[in-house]
């Protein structure tokens, strides 16, 4: 109750010139609404469903055994030694945890339409807390790679496991930076929603879930990994499986990408965000 | 005295996408060029350099207003559809930007505009409280500090831990407004929110909304209710078309407000510039008040008929287009309701109606109205798809009550009705 009675303190509104400031204050002011955000996004998700949680393990679990049938059965593909099924799967965690995250992170200002016409918050907010609600179905997959690894008796690679969060982090700065640029495009041309699908399933092709990433040639490793995703499912698979030569130089490039389209998604959001309210 | 709110010369911009290339298509070369030519339109439009901005209209929905407004006052905002009220309002509570001008706003904005925001149907009322003071900006202590009175004062204790989705919209509405209300913002912002809810629960609405202004908090209220607004308010400003034209005690403002604009003769008559751009492809023309005879009046005799004849003109055809007549007291409280295709056969025969020019005119049964002044309001819309033009105080007209029914004494009679009822007196005991 004690804050309550502090002091008002003044605010002024004016049209903002240039690209705003980014206004860190107001999102730490709002930081519990983010914790609601989430909470409120993972408690809703599998209600009225019949299946409830089970979706979180269902749906991965399904794309592996198709990518097994599929690029392990009848492609033999190859997979430096693991179990196609902990290959993929290892792979499948970080880029479910991308998908869904920038799914409902790109259609976080649209579906939330009533807010943002309604109140003042930071708008950040909801990219943010849509990205962060998808955690819990990353944490629900893992336990089952935990069992798979098991039953394969696949070894972690013990010394390099601590390096996973980073891999997390990079691939939440990834996800939340296209969900920056694509929710504030979404305000404006809708054009976001019909290309979200193409897109996922493009940047699937182009990242090494279902395959290993030592099928692509020497000299297209660097163009590849202008893929931040790239970077990402080689260093999970390296971290947990101890796969391929760990970070050198694409991983480098893979980050910088990453921090670029973070960075610039976060000022565009930013400049579009006055006028939010007027055109969603 | 520190001011509460200082608004200095406020202005908002607003586009209206009035050329849209998209519709103009005339030749399947234009199609397949505009198709190609699609990507680079949107990286154009991204980066903010749009070519559309040539073809684009803008208006101002305000303009130059300034204001200054003390700590503890309560102000009244009235203003017809399309004055500025709204976007006033979200100016202040910061949920869009001005183009001009600054406003300094001293602590915290709490509006009712946002009743229920961010309630989800499958959380129970209590996680929506939490989840609903988040969003308005209450620190979770806060919230558990103002609970159990959140919850009594929306008097669906029994259902708190129940998905709202099984609330009923009178139960719901409770619970978004108690969370509202709880906030205790230093300014308070209201838009309307009377209109809902039950009498009862509008009783403590504003009985709320009299408590904050007690505790010497700034309240702005925005109705188109005078009556509300001349009971809650002291002071009162004036909108038109952005502007800011009047500001005074609310019984001289809402004087002003109503007189404003409202032709003297009975008929009001719309200029193309009157009309916004909103409302194509349909264009008012006038509004008459005509007596038995035909005659465009100014001052009606109860006892009589009265015509209301509304002229407007379709650019382009309109399905399931209705034209609305609204009457009301000059303090606002509507008298009734009516549409030019309530009338089944009517409704078969112009639900759809072709380019044209067309009168809708009504016949309002005499023996109706008391010895009063009434508003008559218009607007022409497809249920559920679109309004196109909406004018609530198009014009106004007085009441004759010489041989009303009850002319006999000579006292006022309450109500806006005065209907000729067939009373029948017997005696019963013999």
């Amino acid at each position: 109750m004690t804050d309550l009675k502090h002091e008002p303190h003044t605010v002024y509104i004016k049209p903002s010139k240039g690209l705003a400031a980014l206004n860190l204050r107001d999102l730490w002011v709002y930081r519990e609404l983010i914790f609601f955000m989430v909470w409120r996004d993972i408690k809703v998700k599998y209600k009225q469903t019949l299946l409830g949680m089970a979706w979180a393990v269902i749906q991965p679990v399904m794309t592996m055994l198709v990518f097994t049938f599929l690029f392990d059965r009848i492609a033999k593909l190859p997979t430096e030694g693991i179990p196609y099924p902990v290959f993929a799967f290892t792979a499948l965690l970080p880029w479910g945890l991308f998908v869904t995250a920038l799914n409902q992170g790109s259609r976080s200002l649209v579906a939330h339409n009533n807010m943002v016409t309604k109140i003042y918050f930071p708008r950040l907010i909801l990219p943010m807390s849509s990205v962060f609600a998808g955690m819990v179905d990353f944490v629900i997959a893992f336990v089952i790679l935990v069992g798979l690894m098991f039953y394969y008796q696949v070894t972690p690679a013990w010394h390099l496991v601590w390096t996973l969060p980073l891999f997390l982090l990079l691939a939440i700065v990834t996800a939340l930076g296209v969900a920056l640029w694509l929710s504030a495009v979404n305000v404006q041309y809708r054009d976001v929603n019909q290309a979200l699908p193409f897109l996922t399933q493009f940047w699937l092709f182009a990242t090494p879930v279902a395959y290993s990433a030592s099928v692509i040639s020497e000299k297209w490793q660097i163009a590849y990994s202008l893929n931040p995703m790239a970077g990402v499912v080689n260093g999970f698979r390296w971290a947990l499986l101890g796969t391929g030569n760990g970070p050198d130089i694409t991983l480098w490039v893979s980050v910088g990408i990453s921090i670029l389209i973070f960075i610039s998604g976060l000022f565009y959001f930013r400049s579009m965000e006055k006028t939010f309210a007027d055109t969603i | 005295m520190t001011t509460a709110i200082s608004v200095k010369n406020i202005g908002k911009q607003y586009k209206i996408g009035a050329a849209e290339t998209k519709f103009r298509y005339n030749m399947l070369r234009d199609v397949i060029v505009d198709t190609v030519s699609a990507p680079i339109r949107l990286a154009k439009a991204m980066i903010g350099k749009s070519d559309r901005r040539m073809n684009q209209n803008y208006v101002w929905a305000l303009k130059d207003v300034s204001f200054d407004l003390e700590e503890g006052k309560v102000l009244g905002i009235v203003g017809r559809n399309g004055a500025g009220k709204s976007t006033l309002l979200k100016i202040l509570s910061r949920v869009t930007e001005p183009t001009t001008g600054t406003v300094s706003v001293r602590g915290r904005v709490g509006s009712l505009l946002e009743v229920g925001t961010g309630f989800h149907p499958e959380l129970t009322g209590r996680e929506n409280i939490y989840m609903n003071g988040a969003i308005l900006g209450m620190r979770r202590s806060e919230i558990d500090s103002k609970f159990d009175e959140i919850v009594d004062f929306s008097e669906v204790t029994q259902y708190i831990d129940t998905p709202v989705k099984r609330y009923s919209s009178g139960m719901y509405l409770r619970l978004a407004f108690a969370v509202a209300a709880h906030l205790e913002p230093e300014i308070l912002v209201v838009d309307e929110v009377l209109a809902v809810g039950d009498a009862e629960f509008q009783k403590k609405c504003i009985g709320k909304m009299g408590d904050v202004a007690q505790q010497g908090r700034t309240v702005l209220f925005v109705s188109h209710n005078m009556s509300a607004i001349l009971r809650l308010t002291q002071e009162a400003i004036v909108l038109n078309k952005g502007q800011l034209i009047m500001r005074g005690p609310t019984q001289e403002a809402v004087d002003y407000y109503l007189s404003f604009g409202q032709s003297q003769a009975g008929e009001r008559a719309w200029e193309a510039v009157d009309v916004p751009a909103a409302s194509v492809p349909f264009t008012p023309i006038s509004l008459k008040v005509k007596e038995r005879s035909g005659k465009v009046v100014d001052t009606v005799r109860s006892t009589e008929p009265v015509t209301v004849e509304f002229e407007y003109k379709l650019d382009a055809p309109i399905t399931g287009l209705r034209i609305g007549l609204y009457v009301s007291t000059m303090r606002g409280e509507y008298v009734f309701a009516s549409f030019d295709t309530d009338d089944p056969a009517l409704y078969e025969k112009f639900d759809a109606r072709t380019a044209g020019h067309y009168v809708s005119r009504a016949e309002i049964p005499g023996d109706m109205f008391n010895d009063s002044r009434y508003t008559v309001g218009v607007n022409a819309s497809s249920f559920g798809v679109r309004r196109y033009f909406m004018d609530e105080n198009a014009l106004a007209f007085n009441v004759d009550i010489s041989g009303a029914p009850g002319t006999q004494w000579a006292e006022p009679r309450v109500g806006p009705v005065r209907p000729r009822l067939n009373w029948e007196i017997m005696r019963l005991d013999d």
